[in-house]
């Protein structure tokens, strides 16, 4: 079925666009950008009629990769449902957000260099999504890896940005330093990295070592998902281009990591200890993340910490073994997360670069489009019933129910304050009067559209795609019955987080304030994200620096090598020195001393014929 | 009969290879070194070296020598002028010819005893046939890469010396 | 046996030759003598060649002292262009003023 050419297509139009998009004009740029994409969209549409059912994955082998004494690593490709629901969110969402960024970006410098990377992006998405073992889908994991830093730092000239880059790129180092060892453990224990072979070996090996290699994975997607501990780098990752915000670090890259222990489902129903561990970092990132989302006035802060949140539910989807609801929330927080970012993007860009909530307001009438969309995404990350986000966030707390109830009130009390803050957001943007300064204005029509398609999807898409129906063949049945109580205390939470919101930021506004002065405490840590990036800087970054510049820098550089490497250039130079007085430039002086050496070789000679008797 | 053809021109020779030395007008130098290389092309003869003394007389005395005093006419150099300021040759240089000649003479005496003599024609194997014959058999990828290292002599021979004209 | 030479005698030959080629080439200035200082001792080694050619009966030894006939003939036309060089450029042939080497 030519799987190759999803992949290649974005890589085409990357080369295409990195070599030679300097001289292009804009509208070529596009083409090539935006039309290698949706040919891609296109193409899996075109492959998934032509795979029909595909209750089984379907895996093209196209060479062997590496090949060396036990390890075989082949570059082969593969689909089945979970991957089909991927590509399609990742190549459509993507098509989206890839027509947006035509009018984000229309007055930014680097135009084509970013259509570049976006397209290599894709590319490396594609692959992990596509991959049918485990390195080939590092090779995508560590590829998305690489376009997220060039991303958040593409206004390399701040920074901001290019230290939000490092950050991202050295957090996700750490995760991936357990992905590795989990893949090491892997090919120890089946000796091969195939999904096939590793998922049907699995069953048969020792649970202690499964549970490692589940708990390294997922140290892994703690890495790429923005799950405590290494959470830390997706808020600051906002320093990118809004689209790249709505793109890689809400809809899909973030939620490589879900995919990768979702697709490693058969290793982790074999270690329930793994699981549990994936479902309470969940349960504590939702949480976390949904309390420091209350405190933010940065538009594009908020709905960074909400996804850091939502990522969570969908770990606790995964770790409470309801797979298909993780996945199923995967898709519809890729409609309405995509769509909250390329909204906040239009509010921004309609405000022409002005991100702080308080100095926006009262934009519902400036700008009834981006209001309107905005309202479908937020009802939907609110679980306002029969919007998507209600279908896939109630999928999970049911299972979170069937597991342990504390997870489920957790749950619904994180729900709560997500509703609370995402439309304590909405509020604040849209209603009371406007506080700035700037002008205005409505976005153009190519930003426009993609918005209301995603308006679309973000409300009925979860009952058009009913993921868990659909993923069905892929995942065992282990879903709870569909509970009336547990969806109506859910729903009720929202509700009630949206009437607060309401009350505080419309209906009178000065309540925050007071609250925010009454537990002045409560309200300083939230609103410095507890604290966490100077714990992080005071326990991790100041020792390492600072051992690295003492003990490493001074001492083990400067003193032993360096010392060690000088004094041996001191010495050569102060032996040569004295070598040096022989080096005359005189030709016959040289002369002299070969011929003198030349007696002195005969001079042996005799010296061994003499006493020796040589011959 | 020999021995007087020996002791002729090796004297020839020890004479003239004196005279290379101790002439301070290169062109003197030149004709001498063309005594020492013509009385060596007559001991070679004596040898049975047939063709290497015909070589001797034509690649050496002839081609090499003549570009030799081609080059000391073009540059049309004189005498040397200054006095020597090499402190290691003026040092060690006596002591170190003096000694290089006596273990070379040590060696031949200890060596190469009075056993041998030489007599004409007691060594028939350097006719230009046999010479030939080995240079195309058993020394054919030798021969070959000298014809290489005098092409490539040429070549550089030409640059530098083109270098001058412009 | 009267009339015929020693063997060593050609050796003995082809040290003094040899000396008094490396005597030439330390005491002498002048590139020129220097360079027919080298032919000397080219020469002198030859004369050795050929001698060890006669004592053991070999064609072997003509052919070394062929190919150092070659070498040398190489060796004169590419040192002359270097000479040439030199000369045009330093309107010199003394070698010891030809130190630019030093240090």
């Amino acid at each position: 079925m030519q799987l190759w050419l999803i992949p290649i297509l974005p890589l085409a139009g990357f080369l295409i666009n990195g070599l030679f998009g300097r001289r292009f004009s804009k509208g070529l740029v596009n083409a090539f950008a935006i039309g290698s994409v949706v040919l891609a969209f296109l193409w899996v549409l075109k492959t998934l009629f032509g795979l029909g059912g595909l209750t089984a994955a379907y895996t093209e082998h196209y060479f062997t990769w590496i090949q060396s004494g036990a390890l075989s690593v082949g570059c082969d490709f593969s689909v089945d449902r979970l991957t089909a629901v991927m590509l399609l969110v990742v190549t459509g969402i993507g098509s989206l957000i890839h027509i947006y960024a035509i009018g984000y970006m229309a007055h930014e410098g680097g135009y084509y260099r970013f259509f570049a990377y976006l397209n290599l992006f894709m590319f490396f998405m594609l692959t992990l999504v596509l991959a049918a073992n485990y390195l080939v889908l590092f090779v995508g994991w560590e590829g998305v890896g690489l376009c997220s830093y060039l991303l958040i730092g593409f206004y390399f000239d701040k920074k901001i940005a290019t230290d939000a880059g490092n950050k991202a790129f050295i957090v996700n180092r750490i995760g991936d330093f357990g992905f590795s060892l989990a893949m090491f453990l892997i090919f120890r224990q089946f000796g091969s990295f195939d999904f096939a072979h590793v998922f049907a070996q699995a069953p048969a090996a020792p649970v202690g070592l499964l549970t490692l290699i589940g708990i390294l994975l997922m140290f892994g997607a703690c890495g790429k998902s923005a799950q405590i501990p290494l959470y830390v780098w997706l808020p600051d990752a906002m320093a990118g281009p809004t689209p790249v915000s709505a793109l890689i670090h809400a809809a899909t890259m973030v939620t490589a990591g879900v995919y990768m222990t979702a697709r490693s489902w058969v290793i982790y129903t074999h270690a329930p200890i793994a699981m549990d561990v994936i479902a309470y970092i969940g349960i504590a990132t939702a949480f976390v993340a949904a309390t420091i989302g209350l405190a933010q006035n940065d538009i594009k802060k908020v709905f960074a910490y909400s996804t850091v949140s939502q990522l969570g539910y969908m770990f606790v989807g995964v770790g409470c073994g309801a797979f298909s609801a993780g996945i199923y929330h995967l898709m519809t927080h890729a409609f309405f997360k995509a769509l909250l970012f390329l909204g906040a993007g239009a509010v921004i860009h309609s405000l022409s670069g002005e991100q702080d909530m308080r100095q926006m307001g009262g934009l519902r009438a400036k700008i009834p489009w981006t209001f309107g969309v905005m309202l479908c995404a937020s009802l939907a990350i609110a679980g306002f019933p029969f919007t998507s986000g209600f279908f896939s966030k109630d999928a999970i707390l049911l299972a979170a129910d069937h597991r342990a109830p504390w997870l489920y009130w957790v749950g619904v009390f994180t729900a709560g304050m997500t509703a609370f803050y995402v439309f304590r957001a909405f509020f604040m943007t849209f209603f009371g009067k406007y506080r700035g300064k700037e002008h205005p204005h409505e976005s153009p029509p190519v930003m426009l559209i993609p918005l209301v398609i995603l308006a679309g999807l973000s409300l009925v898409g979860g009952y058009l795609f009913k993921i868990p129906d659909f993923l069905r063949p892929v995942f065992p049945a282990v879903e709870a019955p569909e509970a009336f109580g547990p969806m109506a205390v859910a729903s009720a939470a929202g509700l009630l987080g949206i009437a607060l919101a309401y009350l505080m930021y419309v209906y009178r506004p000065g309540i925050p304030d007071s609250i925010a002065s009454g537990a002045k405490g409560l309200y300083t840590l939230v609103y410095n994200k507890y604290f966490v990036d100077e714990i992080y800087d005071a326990a991790v970054v100041k020792p390492l620096v600072g051992g690295s510049r003492v003990v490493l820098w001074k001492g083990f550089d400067a003193g032993l090598i360096d010392g060690t490497v000088n004094g041996i250039g001191a010495r050569a130079k102060g032996i040569g020195g004295v070598l040096r007085l022989a080096q005359s430039g005189n030709t016959r002086s040289y002369a002299t001393w070969i011929a003198f050496g030349g007696v002195l070789v005969i001079f042996g000679m005799a010296a061994m014929i003499v006493l020796g008797g040589l011959r | 009969m020999e021995l007087i053809l020996f002791l002729v021109f090796a004297g020839i020779a020890v004479v003239a290879a004196i005279n290379v030395v101790v002439q301070r007008h290169p062109i003197s130098s030149a004709v001498s070194l063309i005594a020492v290389m013509g009385s060596l092309a007559v001991l070679y003869l004596l040898l049975g070296a047939e063709f290497i003394a015909a070589a001797q007389v034509i690649v050496y005395a002839g081609a090499i020598m003549v570009l030799f005093v081609f080059v000391i006419m073009l540059l049309n150099a004189g005498g040397e002028t200054k006095a020597g300021r090499s402190f290691v040759a003026s040092l060690l240089g006596v002591p170190v010819l003096v000694a290089l000649l006596a273990l070379l003479a040590f060696f031949t005496a200890r060596i190469y005893p009075r056993d041998t003599e030489v007599h004409f024609g007691g060594f028939r194997g350097g006719t230009a046939q046999s010479v030939g014959r080995a240079l195309f058999t058993t020394y054919l990828l030798p021969f070959e890469i000298t014809s290489i290292l005098i092409l490539i002599a040429i070549v550089g021979a030409i640059v530098l010396a083109r270098k001058e004209l412009e | 046996m009267m009339g015929h030479v020693p063997l060593s005698w050609f050796l003995m030959l082809s040290a003094v030759l040899f000396s008094l080629g490396v005597a030439g080439f330390i005491f002498r200035r002048n590139i020129i003598t220097m360079f027919m200082s080298i032919e000397l001792i080219l020469n002198a080694v030859n004369l050795t060649f050929i001698t060890f050619a006669y004592q053991r009966q070999q064609v072997a030894g003509h052919l070394l002292a062929f190919f150092v006939m070659v070498v040398a003939a190489a060796e004169a036309a590419v040192g002359l262009a270097i000479i040439l060089t030199v000369f045009k450029n330093r309107e010199t042939l003394n070698i010891d003023d030809l130190d630019s080497m030093k240090n």
